[in-house]
């Protein structure tokens, strides 16, 4: 009988991924010191675009900046205001959150409460979202130029018997269809994760009390859903709130008299404000004031509904995980 | 309710159900949508319909019955509608006109090979060529002047220029952030270090552009001291900067999805915490980080005002340190010029086309990888 020697049953070589036992691990500490520092790194830039801002921005803000209409030439410091840029901003926005909204919650709603998982259909619909989530600002650009103002547009004049253009040109209420197409992603995405924190007891509770899917729907699960769903609202609200790609074809101008008065107007915008004023100004140094206001404006604008985003999301996501 | 069964039993839930079911197809319609109108505008280029010739072969009216309807249209210039809407006396006299203005271009571009060129031909978009007044064959792109020349390579050289210089600047500092976060940092700080990062998505990538122009690019110059202080570097910094939460974001949550008993199995082993997040959780996220780094590439190749404010000339060169102009700010930026459905508008509209493209497939792989990366450790667990 064979008797088994240690050399048999001992791998030869040790394994080749072992870990040092040293009380002091240089090696450990210089990589979590170098991955600590790109962490700093990222912070401290963002630290000194957002400071570099509020310093330069501050005195230039004032009550006359945000409440005047400018003249023609708005590179005049003394005389130049942005509120038809905030006013244009603002409508676009809220339009487009009428059209995105009910469109992105009855996805989401589709996709969390009635899609089979495993389905063909569901999951083309979702990989979808997550393209329409990664299509470059530009091409929705071109789409709101080639769909809704060439084509739908235009064929609405041809219908309406308009002599002029007044369907088929950049418009407000295209650069607000254009940019809902553009941030449905955002309010499906955040609209679904907020259904998904809801314990699946309550909707078995609604469902066992006699209501039906519908109403266990619209009274059980989307009031319980409303702080996610309009976390959705705004995060797309920011998100289109800074975006300028998409509207530079489709409804954006570069000097109006007067604020917009119809949605087939175009409008004035802070993002292509911002844009103007950097490349085209006459004289950088002596606009360079209104410019960093501007930009700070447009900032505290964004800012203030992505933090209140923010909030909301880590309550929603502190119930999914208190949920396992 | 009786024993019925299905929509009969209750028909409003029925419809409500078909109803929203509708409702979320719209994703997919949108996709479609964009593909299709962004393409259709640039049809004439894929079908090669389009001549941008300026000097052609004058055909004399008395000779227009020779010629095919089709002949006829493509010569006039004319769209389907307009030339069945017309007679044959107006075609007629649209001929003479023609005609005419032929007849009228001036000597120097008669004698111009140049002017006898299609320029939208995919020999002129994709390969050099020697145009009169250059010594050797070229790419350029120069959509104005009387011999528009369409050359897309510059384009393309740009963009991948400063995308990866973007990539290189954002990935190293987002996966490092990420095991840092995720790994290494005490929880207190990770609650609010990952919301202040992903606060960077919140900036507006024209205050991006805006920064670079008027800040980062002075610094930068005195930094490296090049010569130009608007350059394809400066631009990819800025865009880097912009990708830097996208990549972080995804990253983050690739290394944070390892299972803990991974990690909890190798600190019993007496790793540290630095060997169990590079060698144990790293190689057992690597599919997401590359997922992270795929989608990172797709925001950077679209991402639009930043170059556009940063740089803007179109050279070709591959030094990072010149120029740039990538394919979206060539959009934005002569959009404005083109004609409505002449020859330039085409060709941004194709060159839309093929960013929609080139970012789907990025999507597509990223969505791919990260969906079997999940499934993968799913059914570890």
């Amino acid at each position: 009988m064979n008797t088994i020697t240690p050399a048999q049953y001992l791998p030869e070589k040790p394994a080749r991924r072992h870990f040092r036992t040293e009380k002091f691990d240089f090696a450990s500490l210089f990589f979590s010191g170098l991955t600590g520092l790109a962490t700093l790194f990222i912070l401290g830039l963002l630290a000194v675009i957002l400071l570099n801002i509020l310093i330069n921005g501050w005195s230039g803000l004032s009550w006359h900046f945000v409440s005047t209409i400018p003249k023609k030439d708005f590179f005049d410091v003394k005389t130049t205001g942005v509120l038809p840029m905030i006013v244009g901003t603002t409508i676009r926005v809220f339009v487009m959150t009428i059209f995105v909204l009910p469109v992105g919650v009855i996805t989401a709603i589709y996709l969390t409460e009635y899609a089979p998982n495993t389905s063909i259909v569901t999951r083309i619909i979702r990989a979808a979202v997550n393209n329409l989530a990664g299509v470059p600002s530009i091409v929705f650009g071109l789409f709101g130029l080639g769909f809704f103002i060439n084509f739908v547009g235009k064929n609405l004049d041809v219908l309406l018997h308009n002599s002029d253009a007044v369907w088929g040109q950049p418009a407000l209420i295209w650069a607000s269809l254009t940019l809902a197409v553009m941030t449905m992603p955002v309010v499906i995405v955040a609209t679904e994760e907020s259904l998904k924190a809801i314990p699946p007891g309550l909707r078995e509770a609604s469902l066992a009390l006699g209501a039906t899917k519908l109403e266990t729907i619209l009274k059980i699960v989307l009031p319980q859903a409303l702080p996610g769903i309009m976390t959705g609202g705004i995060l797309a609200v920011s998100r289109a709130a800074g975006e300028v790609a998409p509207i530079l074809f489709t409804g954006v101008a570069y000097y109006m008299a007067s604020l917009p008065h119809h949605v087939t107007d175009p409008f004035m915008d802070l993002g292509y404000h911002v844009f103007v004023l950097s490349t085209q100004s006459p004289n950088i140094e002596q606009t360079r004031p209104i410019l960093y206001a501007t930009v700070l404006v447009l900032l505290m604008l964004t800012f203030a509904l992505n933090i209140v985003a923010i909030v909301i999301r880590a309550r929603v996501r502190k119930k999914l995980r208190a949920l396992g | 309710m009786g024993i019925q069964r299905g929509h009969n039993a209750r028909p409003l839930e029925w419809l409500a159900e078909k109803f929203i079911f509708l409702v979320s197809l719209s994703a997919i319609l949108m996709v479609f949508l964009i593909f299709m109108f962004v393409a259709r505008e640039a049809l004439p280029i894929f079908l090669e319909q389009t001549d941008t010739a300026l000097v052609q072969k004058v055909i004399s009216p008395d000779e227009m019955d020779k010629l095919s309807p089709a002949k006829l249209q493509q010569y006039l210039e004319l769209t389907p509608q307009q030339f069945a809407s017309m007679d044959k006396d107006t075609l007629k006299s649209l001929m003479e006109v023609k005609q005419e203005a032929l007849d009228e271009i001036p000597a120097n571009f008669r004698n111009d090979p140049d002017a006898r060129v299609n320029t939208t031909d995919w020999r002129y978009l994709l390969q050099p060529h020697q145009w009169s007044g250059y010594d050797k064959p070229e790419f350029i792109w120069q959509p104005v002047g009387e011999i528009q020349k369409y050359n897309i390579i510059p384009l393309l050289v740009g963009t991948l220029k400063v995308t990866l210089i973007g990539l290189f600047f954002a990935v190293p500092l987002a996966v490092g952030a990420a095991i840092y976060v995720s790994q290494l940092a005490r929880p207190n700080v990770r609650e609010l270090v990952k919301p202040t990062i992903e606060l960077l998505s919140g900036i507006p990538s024209v205050v991006v552009g805006f920064f670079a122009l008027l800040v980062m690019a002075t610094v930068l110059q005195k930094i490296f001291g090049y010569q130009t202080r608007l350059n394809a570097f400066v631009a990819g910094i800025a865009l880097g900067f912009a990708v830097i939460p996208v990549i972080f974001s995804i990253a983050e949550d690739a290394l944070t999805s390892v299972p803990r008993s991974y990690t909890q199995a190798a600190l019993a082993l007496g790793a540290s915490r630095w060997q169990t997040a590079w060698q144990i959780v790293l190689p057992a996220a690597l599919p997401g980080v590359f997922a992270a780094t795929v989608l990172g590439f797709g925001r950077a190749i679209g991402e639009t005002m930043i170059v556009l404010m940063v740089c803007s000339a179109s050279v070709m060169s591959w030094s990072i340190f010149d120029s740039a102009r990538s394919i979206t700010t060539t959009i934005a930026a002569e959009m404005a010029e083109a004609v409505s459905g002449g020859p330039h508008y085409q060709i941004l509209f194709m060159l839309g086309a093929l960013l929609f493209a080139a970012t789907f497939v990025s999507n597509m792989i990223g969505e791919v990888v990260i969906n079997r990366f999940k499934l993968k450790l799913e059914g570890k667990r």
